[in-house]
């Protein structure tokens, strides 16, 4: 086992670990796309006037978000092919797209509802008294209002979900990080080849960070709505 | 039915290492969360670099990269040995959601309306006795919802601690599994349980604590 630092270790590691990369990347996108869509179901689901209904839909959520990725991800890679009747072997790929997908819907479901719920009143019984059709309300009143402010909100999600996606490698995506792990395994030195992730992780999230931020900023001075009283 | 009796007691056997890494990660992070919050406020230019930097490294790369990295990385480069992997899983997870929860502290802080410490100002108060007294009551009040969630999100990181070999819950279900392929959907499923039924008191506290948060905040 070697115990220092290596630039050796560290070149040779490197495009090794970056092969993972487009894989890391692209499953981070699959994932947020999913989660994106799949974030309308809940928002639609809990629209449904029925108490009972959205008691038992605000809990499935709850149950979904308060509970670990990591064993949703065991659950549909590992579980799901022994369903009796309905079970379906699932590639790691896709079971990482519909766990971490399905987990991160049920908070992006949320900032939606946020979002519509964030509409003046008026502005709805003023599309009302206009005679709008329900699809002219929702795509020329509630949606402009309601989306532009959640794209900060929801652009923090595609971080987050960045940093969850190496959850993945645990069920065999080749990501980064089961490049890294493997490596690690078969020169039996972990150190470069982590640090390497880990840099990339800084590299690739950091620049985000602030673009969001950026974006939170001019959101923020478009949308005041004490500036739109004025 | 006697498939779920079964599993049962196997899988509450992980539960003492669930808990214990959480308590003692919960507290590592509430820790941090305090220090580096008031220490990127700080008038040191030095200070609040430096805890900025521990900020974004820790939320710029994923918690289980920080994991294993602590696991396999830093016995390698310093030579210090963690003590165990249970000291390296509270680490990683205290050190991560504290950065997260430091901004927390810092945000609250911030949205403390100005009026407030002018008032102080205005009183005579120092420096340290407007925080004490005017400013940090009612900044605690307005974290106490965030806490919440980022402990529920902890509970959660707790789970990767099987992967660096921890008994934990998830690790028992893992054995069973692999000793009894046709059971994993009951296995995960009750797995998924456990970890909810230890969030339903953390939930609980959210909801109380975004009640509290509701009040007692001064305005404008």
């Amino acid at each position: 086992m070697n115990n220092n630092w290596s630039w050796e270790t560290f070149m040779d590691a490197l495009p090794f670990v970056l092969q993972g990369l487009w894989i890391t990347v692209s499953l981070t996108i699959t994932c947020y796309l999913f989660a994106l869509l799949f974030g309308f179901v809940w928002t639609f689901l809990r629209k449904v006037p029925n108490t009972f209904f959205n008691w038992v839909v605000t809990w499935i959520m709850e149950f979904i978000r308060s509970t670990p990725p990591l064993v949703q991800l065991f659950f549909l890679f590992y579980a799901w092919p022994m369903m009796p009747g309905i079970g379906v072997t699932l590639s790691p790929f896709t079971s990482a797209v519909l766990g971490l997908g399905i987990h991160f819907s049920t908070y992006i479901g949320e900032i939606y509802r946020s979002g519509i719920e964030s509409i003046d009143k008026g502005q709805w019984e003023a599309s009302k008294a206009l005679n709008f059709s329900t699809v002219d309300k929702w795509r020329k009143i509630i949606l402009p209002q309601a989306i532009p402010p959640t794209i900060p909100m929801l652009g923090n999600y595609f971080i987050i979900m960045f940093k969850e996606v190496p959850l993945a490698s645990t069920i065999g995506v080749a990501g980064i990080m089961l490049m890294a792990d493997s490596y690690g395994a078969q020169n039996w030195s972990y150190l470069e080849p982590l640090t390497i992730v880990g840099i990339l992780f800084l590299v690739l999230s950091y620049p985000s960070a602030v673009l969001i931020k950026k974006l939170e900023i001019k959101m923020n001075t478009r949308f005041d709505k004490n500036a739109a009283i004025k | 039915m006697n498939a779920i009796i079964e599993i049962f007691p196997q899988l509450a056997r992980g539960l003492q290492v669930t808990i214990t890494v959480l308590l003692a990660s919960a507290i590592l992070a509430y820790l941090m969360a305090f220090i580096a919050g008031l220490c990127r406020l700080s008038q040191s230019f030095f200070i609040r670099k430096f805890t900025g930097f521990y900020v974004e490294v820790f939320r710029g790369t994923s918690l289980i990269v920080q994991l294993f990295w602590l696991y396999y990385a830093i016995p390698m480069l310093f030579g210090i040995q963690l003590g165990s992997n249970w000291w390296a899983g509270v680490i990683a997870i205290g050190l991560n959601y504290g950065a997260y929860l430091s901004e927390v502290v810092r945000g609250s802080i911030l949205s403390v309306a100005n009026g407030q410490s002018e008032a102080a100002t205005a009183l005579n108060m120092s420096r340290f006795q407007r925080m004490r007294l005017v400013i940090f009551p009612q900044a605690v009040r307005m974290m106490l919802p965030e806490f919440g969630n980022y402990t529920i999100q902890m509970l959660k990181g707790t789970s990767l601690v099987s992967l660096i070999g921890m008994t934990d819950i998830l690790y028992y279900g893992d054995i069973i599994r692999s000793s009894n392929l046709s059971q994993a959907p009951i296995v995960y499923l009750l797995v998924l349980v456990f970890y909810f039924i230890l969030a339903l008191p953390l939930i609980w506290l959210t909801r109380k604590g975004e009640r509290i948060s509701k009040k007692g905040v001064a305005n404008g």
